[in-house]
């Protein structure tokens, strides 16, 4: 252990539905949530993980934070499951509906009620972003509005001295990879597949089946301005909800006759028959490597 | 959590392996009588192993939970029971429909299993019990004089001890069989069922099956839909879905060439049931296992520690299609047999847990099943006859009784009766019948 | 905040706030023209930024305004290099922001710099890439103008209020929802690498540059840059700007299954990829898949092999010209947006296309 200073780190995890369960109503259009089981959003779980890892290292500890109906609460028992110790839920009816901006700023203002319940955090961890609403924009609008360092595309944390408040990280950029040296406190988004989501014992789960999740309204978080909540203070507006439309013409289908060498050669004739140039320009690749 | 809380290990007054129905019943009625229960469940949550549609029968909920109907997500009541002999190209079939059935508490209604689980699992924590989720038991922890004395699970650490266990594991349970509390399953007591859910939208269904509101209908079918081989096959309407499925025996499935899920799209695309699904999506699918052992197969109940409800102790009654209530009724009787052992600071024994079998005794779960004692050998035994020969022999007599072609009716009477004789013979049929009647009484 | 406004022309599946469109702030009225904040990374203009100066050609073209590039960094003469690109590419002005401390991206100089000019010229509409630094500035630039920001969009336009009407999709691509940022400005929105196509390059096309120069200092910044460690080129893939990719699927069977994939896109000289699940067994590398969670694609040519074609991955190469499709069951999705499709064993008929593709690439030479 580096120092005196136990580290503090909240992980921002969102309870979602699982996607791959979602059905669009085939008369009405809308989506059919009914049955969709909901799980901890994927990519967050990276960030838990390394948070723990953190703890493991330097010790401290670990708090998850979610905004998100009381339901929610099985996500952040979930991840008492893990290790995380101990959770917090942001619910109030209010929040109902936030973008990415309102969604920012209650949780921004959750965490400096954490700070002051808890003790401030050093290293706010998101996951890269939600599969649901897929944005990656809220770590960074936390960030922002807490006035700490933001981290995102995380792929590694090489150091971290808590006593002298500097880490360095590995960010993951367009054509490589970043070494960045920065300060504490920090918001981190963590890049998935970077660790895997460890086990908890039987200890620990034990512990999360009975530990008592806070739970937070807005009055609680000292939210006085409610306009800036929920969907009042979402600046953007879905107006629409759609099904991906089919495309009016089918696959046109090759039909399978005789040997498979006699389809493939029906399958190429039928694709350069609409490419023809791309069909031109392999021909000129093939002409030239030949000489 | 804290560590204060690590090393304080907590002392449980029971443990109950699964959360399904039975588990569900049997922890809940231990933790609203004030006992420390802790639950334990390898799915991710309650009814996450258990995905489809199916029957509740309300009457064993009542029991539990009088006001169940307030709260658990329930789906239809079935107002209508269909049931159907089919070959290939039809059915013969006898519907009962009644608006006696539109009663007050009504008294069937068709669920989704994984959200009621989940509801009832519910009810189970806020009674007072523990719940972990995602972990397995992998085997029951004895004293040297062989009492079960606990737990292990596959989650690092030192095993969970408590003076009983209820083993609510299902059908497959090899927490059970591993521990030689019982056998292996038999394939030749044991059904395969495979089941899908399909959405539909609730005024279709509504319109197919002549509904109103939460009226729901039931299809049960046998016949050679199941290609000679001991089964049936239902279809249960939900709100917004349809569960269909089909199950057989599995040594049946061994011998033949046939797959559960052929089967399945066999019966999906006869004739008679092809219509009621059209325009639908597939949503779910699943297999699973019944045990279809009747009577004769319940294993030993209880020892020195242990109990065994539901599933894992072969209450099922397949002539019935009833699984569910025994569950939840074993679960019940088991749980009330431990809080009274408890409050009077009796042991765990063997001796003292007989009681929990004694209790069944007195009711409808050993009572049907031991009625029932000699169906599932008969229908094995006869299964050429019982899902081939006789549904066939059944659709041609009907066809042949209705369909108007100048032939007199009393040619036709010898037809049909010289079809049944030819192909089973006067002794066979008679043989037949009497088996069923002897068996079914 | 009075909901007053009447209800618009009453929208499908509408949430409550959706229709609700009040008179525009005064403060926000004088924002006018659109905006592309171009990526440079080691002196070189990510192609999304082309992308989006040739969409947001069309929204200024629609709103009658002008296209502005802001383009930052420490090089003059790729400042001055990148400019001219964007002049080509359709914008009518390019501010260029040039100052030491820009050398390599970083979020705090970056968002300090693009909220400064947004504020000092007020643009309606500001596009960014969705890539890793586009997404990285464009939350914190939005969290600080305290305004909207619409991500991953698909297709862009402007509806019959003049208003940006930016299309994404939702729920894992199982969905599509079109967002609107009525009341605050600008309307902020990122598009993916290749979803929008590469505008015509209008050689000698030029326009206005305003010179900004914000003066850091260096010592204030806390995030140094202490490494750049670029990816090794050799097998990287470049499957987004690939002409020609092919792609397996789990219909695959086995990794050694996939070597058929990959010998296919040997002799057509082109990229190859697969689907999610192929990630999560390790067969391929996550540069390699294709969809909504990994790359989007738009070549001329798409082969999938054993791809059921779910949306997530439909998303991802519904820009392709031709889709070809080999799957062994007639009713997989994929049918349903492939433009040719074969129901095969796709472990039979790559090698067979590889052979007959190799014998018709060989024979059409000689005859020529
Ligand atoms: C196709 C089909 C249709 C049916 N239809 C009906 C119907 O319409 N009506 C009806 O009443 N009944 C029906 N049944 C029967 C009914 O589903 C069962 O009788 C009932 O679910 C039994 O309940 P149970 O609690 O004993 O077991 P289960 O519901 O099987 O629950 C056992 C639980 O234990 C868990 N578990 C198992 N091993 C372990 C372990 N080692 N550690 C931790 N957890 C473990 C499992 O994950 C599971 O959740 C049907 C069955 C099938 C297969
Ligand atoms: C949030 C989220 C994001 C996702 N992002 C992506 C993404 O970016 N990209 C992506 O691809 N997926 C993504 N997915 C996963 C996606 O939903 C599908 O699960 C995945 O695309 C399926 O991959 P597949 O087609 O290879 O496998 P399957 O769906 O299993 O399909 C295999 C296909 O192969 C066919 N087949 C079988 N044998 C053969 C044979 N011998 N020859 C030919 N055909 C055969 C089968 O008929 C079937 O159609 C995402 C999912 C979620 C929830
Ligand atoms: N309601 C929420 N509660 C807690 N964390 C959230 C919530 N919404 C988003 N986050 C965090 O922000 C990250 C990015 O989300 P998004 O911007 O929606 O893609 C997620 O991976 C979470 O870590």
């Amino acid at each position: 252990m580096t120092g005196s200073k136990p580290l503090h780190s909240v992980v921002c995890i969102k309870q979602v539905p699982d996607s791959a369960q979602i059905r669009v109503h085939p008369v009405t259009n809308t989506i059919m949530r009914q049955g969709v089981p909901t799980i901890i959003n994927p990519f967050d779980l990276f960030a838990l993980e390394e948070a723990l890892r953190l703890r493991d290292r330097l010790g401290g500890s670990v708090t998850v934070l979610c905004m998100g109906p009381m339901t929610a609460e099985d996500s952040l028992r979930k991840a008492l499951t893990f290790g995380a110790d101990r959770a917090v839920l942001l619910s109030d009816r209010y929040f109902a509906g936030s973008d990415t901006l309102a969604t920012s700023y209650a949780l921004s203002m959750a965490l400096e009620q954490i700070g002051r319940t808890f003790g401030t955090p050093d290293v706010v961890f998101t996951g890269k972003q939600t599969i649901d609403g897929d944005t990656a924009q809220v770590g960074p609008g936390i960030a922002r509005r807490l006035g700490y360092n933001q981290l995102t595309y995380i792929s590694k944390i090489r150091e971290l001295d808590p006593a002298a408040g500097v880490l360095t990280v590995e960010r993951r950029a367009e054509g490589g990879t970043q070494v960045l040296e920065t300060r504490l406190p920090v918001l981190i988004t963590m890049l998935e597949g970077t660790n895997e989501m460890r086990r908890g014992g039987i200890d620990t789960a034990l512990a999360a089946a009975k530990a008592e999740v806070t739970i937070w309204n807005a009055a609680a978080v000292g939210i006085e301005d409610l306009t800036r909540c929920g969907l009042r203070g979402s600046p953007t507006i879905v107006k629409k909800v759609f099904a991906p439309s089919a495309r009016s013409e089918k696959a046109v289908m090759i039909p399978v006759e005789g040997t498979p060498y006699e389809s493939a050669r029906a399958v190429i004739e039928a694709m350069f028959a609409r490419l023809p140039d791309v069909e031109a320009q392999l021909l000129e690749t093939a002409a030239q490597s030949a000489y | 959590m804290s560590e204060t809380e690590q090393d304080a290990s907590p002392r449980f007054d029971a443990i109950v392996v699964g959360a399904g129905p039975s588990g569900n019943a049997a922890a809940y009625v231990m933790a609203r009588e004030g006992l420390n229960v802790l639950q334990i469940e390898r799915g991710e949550y309650s009814g996450s192993k258990n995905v489809q549609g199916a029957i509740l029968y309300a009457d064993a909920l009542e029991k539990i939970i009088p006001e169940f109907r307030d709260e658990a997500p329930l789906e239809r009541h079935v107002i209508e029971q269909r049931i159907w002999t089919m070959d290939d190209r039809s059915h013969t079939g006898v519907h009962y429909r009644s608006d006696d059935f539109n009663e007050e508490k009504p008294n069937r209604y068709t669920i989704l299993r994984a959200q009621f689980d989940k509801w009832f699992n519910s009810r189970v924590r806020d009674a007072g019990a523990t719940v972990l989720f995602e972990t397995t038991v992998t085997e029951l922890v004895r004293d040297l004089s062989g009492k079960v004395i606990g737990v292990r699970t596959d989650r690092s650490g030192n095993p969970i001890m408590a003076p009983v266990v209820v083993l609510a594991e299902g059908v497959n349970g090899l927490v059970g069989q591993r521990s030689g509390l019982r056998e292996e399953l038999k394939p030749d007591t044991v059904a395969l069922a495979v089941k899908e859910m399909h959405f539909l939208p609730r005024e279709v269904i509504e319109a197919r099956f002549n509904l109103q509101g939460n009226e729901g209908v039931v299809i049960e079918a046998m016949g050679t839909i199941t290609k000679g081989m001991t089964g049936t096959g239902f279809l249960y309407t939900n709100e917004e879905s349809i569960s269909i499925g089909i199950g057989c025996i599995v040594e049946d499935f061994v011998d033949s060439a046939e797959t559960p899920y052929g089967l399945l799209e066999a019966f999906k695309n006869h004739p008679s049931i092809k219509p009621l699904l059209a325009g639908s999506e597939i949503k779910e699918y699943a297999a699973h296992l019944i045990p279809e052992g009747g009577y004769r197969a319940i294993p030993q109940l209880y020892g020195d520690g242990w109990l065994v409800v539901g599933d894992a102790g072969q209450f099922v009654n397949a002539v019935h299609r009833e699984g569910s209530n025994l569950a939840m009724t074993t679960g019940r009787i088991a749980a009330e047999t431990v809080v009274m052992l408890t409050r009077k600071r009796e042991a765990m024994s063997a001796a003292n847990l007989a009681a929990f079998a004694r209790r069944l005794e007195e009711t409808f779960v050993m009572k049907d099943l031991r009625k029932y004692k000699g169906i599932p050998n008969l229908l094995h035994g006869g299964k050429a006859q019982f899902f081939g020969t006789y549904p066939r022999l059944i659709s041609q007599a009907m066809q042949t009784w209705f369909r108007v072609d100048g032939v007199d009716k009393k040619t036709k009477e010898n037809a049909i009766a010289r079809s049944f004789r030819e192909a089973r013979g006067w002794r066979g049929m008679i043989g037949d019948t009497f088996r069923l009647v002897r068996a079914w009484r | 905040m009075a909901d007053t406004a009447k209800p618009a022309a009453a929208k499908a599946n509408a949430g409550s706030r959706a229709g609700t469109k009040k008179e525009l702030p005064d403060h926000f009225k004088a924002y006018r023209h659109v905006w592309v904040a171009v990526e440079i990374e080691h002196g070189q203009v990510h192609s999304v930024s082309f992308e989006l100066l040739g969409e947001g050609r069309k929204l200024a073209d629609k709103r009658g305004v002008e296209l502005g590039a802001v383009v930052m960094g420490d090089d003059r003469a790729a400042l001055d290099a990148a400019a001219a690109q964007c002049f080509e590419y359709g914008a009518d002005v390019v501010y260029v922001v040039e100052d030491p401390a820009l050398a390599h991206y970083r979020n705090e100089t970056s968002t300090s710099v693009l909220t400064h000019l947004v504020e000092t010229y007020k643009p309606e509409i500001l596009l960014l890439g969705a890539t890793n630094l586009g997404r990285d500035l464009a939350g914190a630039v939005a969290t600080t103008l305290r305004t909207g920001l619409t991500a991953d969009c698909t297709e862009l336009a402007i509806d019959e209020e003049g208003s940006l009407a930016a299309t994404r999709p939702t729920f894992g691509g199982s969905l599509l929802c079109t967002i609107f940022t009525l009341n605050f400005r600008p309307q902020m929105a990122t598009v993916r690498p290749r979803v929008m196509p590469m505008p015509a390059r209008q050689e000698g096309r030029t326009g206005r540059i305003v010179e900004y120069a914000p003066a850091i200092v260096e010592a204030d910044i806390v995030t140094k840059v202490l490494d750049f460690l670029a990816d090794r080129d050799s097998d990287k893939a470049n499957l987004p700007y690939a002409d020609i990719v092919v792609a397996g699927g789990l219909g695959l069977r086995s990794a050694e299954n996939f070597q058929l994939v990959r010998k296919l896109a040997e002799v057509l000289g082109a990229e190859y990829g697969g689907s999610r699940p192929l990630v999560q067994k390790g067969w391929i590398t996550a540069d390699r898949q294709i969809g909504q969670t990994g790359k989007t694609i738009r070549p001329r040519l798409y082969i999938a092999a054993g791809i059921s074609g779910a949306i997530q991955h439909r998303v991802g190469v519904e820009g392709a010209d031709v889709i070809v499709a080999i799957n062994t069951d007639p009713a997989a999705p994929i049918f349903e947006f492939a433009h040719l499709g074969i129901v095969a064993d796709a472990v039979t008929l790559l090698p067979a296309l590889t052979e007959a593709l190799a014998a018709r690439l060989r024979v059409n030479r000689l005859a020529s």
